[in-house]
This record gives structure tokens, C-alpha cells and sequence, in this order.
């Protein structure tokens, strides 16, 4: 996700310089306050250490490696502000001593991943964590997730950077000046591999690494912790009881799902762009939209947008199947296996890291 | 596929971090050695340099014509070589690197990019547009460009100067503190990393399962965090224990000579042509 030299134009690259520089001032004055504090050597060692983590491959389920960044581990470490400090500064060393990442495309890549990363790791952990107890296993799951989804929204961020070059810089050819693809193309691109390899490295590393504080020192997660409960009060929720009836009536329900066919019309507000076209659709719009008629065309902008993504399994009816029933079963199978694959791949994770732990010694 | 199994699974990804951890510390000790040497950039003063190459990689970012940017990459090279930097190795440690990488974005844009068709692949009948090709170009020659020119000023210039540097350019004290302290430790903990990793593989016997693999990555990166945490701990105490109160004083002490200054002239000059005829 280090975006390279020659991937933005020059004003998009000086919008994102200019967007990141009150966040530096902003965190800059708040590590100044607290300069006499031990937050200097720590940001500079975290920042090295960010630095170190990315250069880890580690080796994913699947048979994948990635590497973290790790944003998730910093801002639950050190707070949003020291971590988009330690986080920037990693990466502006990676640009200008390893060439990993360009150095016009400093200020976005700090953005995406040290700015919009800390911030939304911070929303999210405190989030998820709440007042839960320093060693518990909720604050190890708050900063998987948080790790999770800041690398994520940091993706998202660097793709619609690309996404929007072609709009505006081209050549008197026609030939894009910048990177060539459009959203349609970027936003997927980068989001497969991200919510699935660099996601599943940064949730790793920072749940792996805050189970690993729980263990040989909690009080460093007191920073970001809020009011939490105190450090030896409970630890971790009983163990589960058996999941087997749940499992078959997930089971049941995935047969149930062809019984969605026989409802009819499309939900409210859920019509396609062609939906608009079609007389006897547009009547039933109207029906359920208190008799305001439906315009004959799509609206513009619908129809623009609507053409950024086109699913696999578009309005749960694969296009390779022949029959609608079997179509709707095969996407219900499918969402409810995704889903439940991505979840028992962040419990099992999870329970590695916490299984070996041995017991926490009361502070 | 047992013995692919095994391969890979015999500390491969222990080798894999070891060989890049080496790498970056090589690449530190080479801009170390590099920079003192006695080669034209490396007797320039540092603001000159800071300034004169980030100025050509904005030139190369601007410029909307290919061989302009090529113009670019060929006064990089040219530098570089009077500075006595090795081409070869910048041909393997940053050309070879960046074009993998840039590689795999643009070549789908030849066939992507809409516009005047000019082959068609047999078997699969996607068509390349000269558009395509020049996309491509626009994106390879760019990173490579910029790449060498950040590479030609940190083989030529301690990393020190280039912090002090900064601070012409107003960028805060504590950052450049923050920069120039990890920097160090960055070193410190790749020596540290490394001798991990190393112990760790003389270690290992047998094949690994991924569980494994993966236990011993996070167990590791943990154990870098406690020494990390630890020598931060060490550092403030040492800080504390020489009068550290929240001040930070950097020795300001370039001069410029006349050579500085026809040189500055030099870099102006060619980044304003630059500007001038690649829009």
C-alpha cells in the first residue's frame, strides 16, 4: 500500500501534504507538552520497531505471507497522536532510505496509513474494548480488529487516490499521466488483498502483540485504555457451550433461502439502474413509494455509480446458473461460508495466541 | 508435493526475514561508507542537495512528455556516477525492485487503457493501445526516476546532514529528533532482529507446520517489543542523566561555498528547462 513516485499527480500529492500537516502540528504540540516524559524515546523506538515489523514476513493461513504495518499495535501502544507521529515517521524513512514507497507521495501515504489508520485503530479499539479489564481476551479480539480495520481503510483511502488520477491527468493522446485505472478497477484491486492477506497480517501481529503485553507487561496498555476495570479483576469469559445446534440451524436456514424467490418486487430503494426501464417495475416503485411515479430514466448519477462494481453474484443469482432457486441456495451457501470462514478464522487465530499465555500475576 | 512441502516448510520464512533483514543493514552500511566518500555530490553542502533532488523528482512527477522524464533519470545516473556511487548496484537494488513492483501495475494497463488499438495478442485477443504503452512508460519511468534520485542523496549524504537539513526547510526540532533517533534504532534493532532470527534458525530442526511458523513470527516480534520497550526505558534514563529537559539543540553549521551555490544554480537552471519543456 506505499504508494510510489509517479502513481499521483503533483497536486493530488501537495492536497495530501497539505491535508497531513495540521495533524503532524496538532500531534507534534501534544508530544511537545509532554517532551519531558519518556514519550521521545519511545515514539522513535516505536517508530523503528514499525519499521522492523514490516519487513517481517509472516506466514499466513493459506499458504500466503504478508507483512503488518503495524498501525494497530501503535495507536493501542502509544494513543492516536504518538502513533500517527511513530507511524509517519517509519514511513518517510522508508521512502527516503529504502525507496519502499515515494517520496512525492509522502504526505498520502502518511495520511492513509498513519493519520486515517490511527485514528480509525483508536475508534475502533476503544470501541470494541470498552471498560474491559487490561488482560482481557476482549482487548486482545478490539486490537485484532482495530489493526484489521484501519489497514483496510487506509487501502480503501490509497485506491480511490488511484481511482480518481484518470478523471483528471491525461496526456494530449489520451494516455493517463498518473495511475491508469479507474475506481472501478482500483477499489477492487486493492481491497481483495487487503481484506484478506495485509488484513489478516496487521489483525495478527496486534492482537498477537497485545496478548503478548497482557503477558509481560499490561501497563502499557493503560494509555489507551480508558476507565478500564482494574488489571486483576476477571480475565477471560467462561468457556463456550456447544455450538452444534447453531450450526444446524444455520444449516437449515441456508435450505430455506430459495423461499426469498417468492416474495416479489425489489426492496425499497434497492432498484437497479435498468429497473427504471422496465413499465411494470416502475409501477410497483410507485405502489410502495406512497404513488410518487418513478422517472422513465435512472437518474444520471445512478447510473454512473452503478456501473463502479458489479458483484459476483449480482442480486443473488450467479449468472453462470441456470436455475433461480439453485442460484439463490449457491449465494446464501456462499455469503454464509464467507462469513463464517472469516470468524472462525479470527477465533481460531485468537485462541492460539491466548492458549499459551500462562496465568497473569496479580499487579 | 511432500517435498515442496518440506521445503517450504523448513524454516523458509526464518531465511526469508533473515535475507531481508541482512539486506537492509547491508544497504546502511554501503550508504555509510558511500557518503563519506570523495565524489561530486558527497562535497556538496547538504541544503544544496535536499533541495537540488527533491526539486528534479517534482520535475520528473511534472513532466507530461516521457522522454523528459528519461531526461531526468539520465542526469540521476550521471550524477551517481560522478559521485562514485556503484550503477550496478543501483541497477539491482532499486531498478530491479522498483520495476517488480511497477511492473505488475502497469502491464495490465497496456490492455486496459482505452484508445488507438495497435496489437492484438493471438490466442487471447486482448489489445494493447498505444495509450496502454505510454501509461505504462508514464508509471515505470517516473518510479524508477524518483527512486534513484532519493537513492543518488542518501548514498551521498550522512543521514545526519540530511536531518539537519530539514531544519532549514522548517520542518519542527522534535521531528527531526524523532528522525534522526529512529534511524539509529532502526539499526540497533535489525542487529538485534537478525541475531534472533539467526539463534532461532541454528535452532530449528525439522519441517515447521504454519502454526509454527506463525507462533514463532509473533513470538519473536514480541521479543523484540520487550527489548524494545526496555532500551527505550534505558535511553530516557541516559537522557534524563545528561540534563534532557524538553530542549533540543541541533549544531547548525554548514556553509555554503561558491561551489554550493554554482551547483544550486546548476540544479535550478536544469529543474526549470525540465519544467519548461516537459509540460
Amino acid at each position: 500500500m506505499h504508494i510510489p513516485d509517479g502513481y499521483l499527480s503533483p497536486s493530488t500529492c501537495a492536497a495530501f501534504y497539505a491535508g497531513s500537516t495540521p495533524f503532524w502540528y496538532v500531534a507534534l504540540e501534544r508530544v511537545k507538552k509532554a517532551l519531558h516524559t519518556r514519550l521521545v524515546p519511545l515514539i522513535s523506538l516505536f517508530s523503528a520497531f514499525c519499521f522492523l515489523i514490516m519487513m517481517f514476513n509472516l506466514p499466513l493461513p493459506g499458504g500466503t505471507t504478508g507483512h503488518a504495518v503495524g498501525i494497530g499495535l501503535a495507536t493501542v501502544v502509544l494513543g492516536p497522536w504518538a502513533a500517527m507521529l511513530a507511524v509517519s515517521v517509519a514511513l518517510i524513512i522508508q521512502a527516503l532510505f529504502f525507496g519502499d514507497g515515494g517520496i512525492t507521495a509522502i504526505g498520502a501515504n502518511c495520511f492513509n496509513m498513519a493519520i486515517v489508520g490511527s485514528l480509525v485503530a483508536y475508534v475502533f479499539y476503544r470501541a470494541i474494548a470498552g471498560r474491559a479489564p487490561l488482560v482481557s481476551f476482549r482487548r486482545v479480539v478490539a486490537a485484532g480488529l482495530a489493526g484489521y480495520a484501519a489497514i483496510n481503510v487506509s487501502a480503501l483511502l490509497a485506491a480511490i487516490e488511484f481511482g480518481i488520477q484518470p478523471l483528471f491527468y491525461k496526456d494530449a493522446s489520451g494516455a493517463p499521466l498518473y495511475c491508469p485505472y479507474p475506481l472501478s478497477v482500483s477499489i477492487p484491486a486493492m481491497m481483495i488483498g487487503h481484506l484478506t492477506i495485509a488484513g489478516m497480517a496487521e489483525l495478527i501481529v496486534s492482537a498477537g502483540l497485545v496478548a503478548f503485553l497482557q503477558w509481560s507487561d499490561p501497563s502499557l496498555l493503560r494509555a489507551t485504555a480508558g476507565n478500564a476495570v482494574k488489571l486483576d479483576e476477571g480475565s477471560r469469559a467462561p468457556a463456550g457451550r456447544s455450538l452444534q445446534p447453531l450450526w444446524m440451524g444455520l444449516g437449515l436456514l441456508m435450505f430455506l433461502t430459495p423461499l426469498g424467490i417468492l416474495a416479489t418486487g425489489a426492496a425499497w430503494g434497492e432498484w437497479m439502474a435498468s429497473d427504471f426501464s422496465s413499465p411494470a417495475i416502475r409501477e410497483q416503485i410507485a405502489d410502495s413509494s406512497l404513488h410518487q411515479a418513478a422517472p422513465t430514466r435512472a437518474p444520471q448519477g445512478l447510473e454512473q455509480m452503478s456501473q463502479v462494481w458489479t458483484a459476483p453474484f449480482s442480486r443473488y443469482a450467479p449468472p453462470y446458473i441456470r436455475s433461480a432457486k439453485f442460484g439463490y441456495l449457491l449465494s446464501a451457501m456462499f455469503g454464509a461460508g464467507l462469513v463464517t470462514l472469516v470468524c472462525f478464522l479470527v477465533v481460531r487465530l485468537m485462541r492460539g495466541f491466548v492458549v499459551e499465555r500462562p496465568r497473569q500475576p496479580a499487579t | 508435493m511432500t517435498g515442496h512441502h518440506h521445503r517450504r516448510s523448513r524454516g523458509g520464512f526464518i531465511e526469508h526475514t533473515i535475507d531481508g533483514l541482512h539486506s537492509a543493514m547491508d544497504r546502511a552500511l554501503y550508504a555509510d561508507r558511500s557518503a563519506s566518500g570523495r565524489g561530486l555530490l558527497q562535497r556538496l553542502d547538504p541544503r544544496v542537495k535536499v533541495a537540488g533532488l527533491g526539486a528534479l523528482i517534482l520535475a520528473s512527477a511534472m513532466a507530461a512528455k516521457l522522454w523528459v522524464i528519461a531526461a531526468v533519470l539520465l542526469a540521476a545516473i550521471i550524477l551517481a556516477a560522478l559521485s562514485f556511487l556503484s550503477i550496478w548496484m543501483i541497477a539491482t537494488r532499486v531498478w530491479f525492485a522498483t520495476m517488480t513492483f511497477s511492473a505488475a501495475f502497469a502491464v495490465p494497463a497496456l490492455f486496459l487503457t482505452p484508445g488507438t488499438v495497435i496489437y492484438t495478442l493471438p490466442a487471447l485477443l486482448w489489445t494493447v493501445t498505444s495509450q496502454g504503452i505510454t501509461t505504462a512508460g508514464f508509471l515505470i519511468l517516473r518510479s524508477e526516476t524518483a527512486a534513484t534520485l532519493a537513492l543518488v542523496l542518501v548514498f551521498t549524504t550522512p543521514w545526519m546532514h540530511i536531518l539537519k537539513a530539514l531544519r532549514l526547510f522548517r520542518v519542527p526540532v522534535v521531528f527531526v529528533v524523532i528522525l534522526g533517533m529512529t534511524c539509529r534504532y532502526i539499526l540497533l534493532l535489525l542487529e538485534n532482529a537478525h541475531e534472533m532470527f539467526e539463534s532461532r534458525k541454528s535452532r530449528t530442526v525439522g519441517p515447521m507446520t504454519r502454526g509454527e511458523q506463525r507462533r514463532i513470527a509473533i513470538a519473536s516480534t514480541g521479543a523484540l517489543l520487550s527489548r524494545t520497550f526496555h532500551l527505550s526505558n534505558e535511553v530516557y534514563l541516559a537522557m534524563q542523566a545528561r540534563g534532557f529537559r524538553g530542549e533540543v539543540y541541533i549544531l547548525d553549521d554548514f556553509r555554503m561555498q561558491n561551489s554550493d551555490w554554482l551547483a544550486a544554480l546548476g540544479f535550478g537552471g536544469l529543474t526549470a528547462a525540465l519544467v519548461w519543456v516537459g509540460h
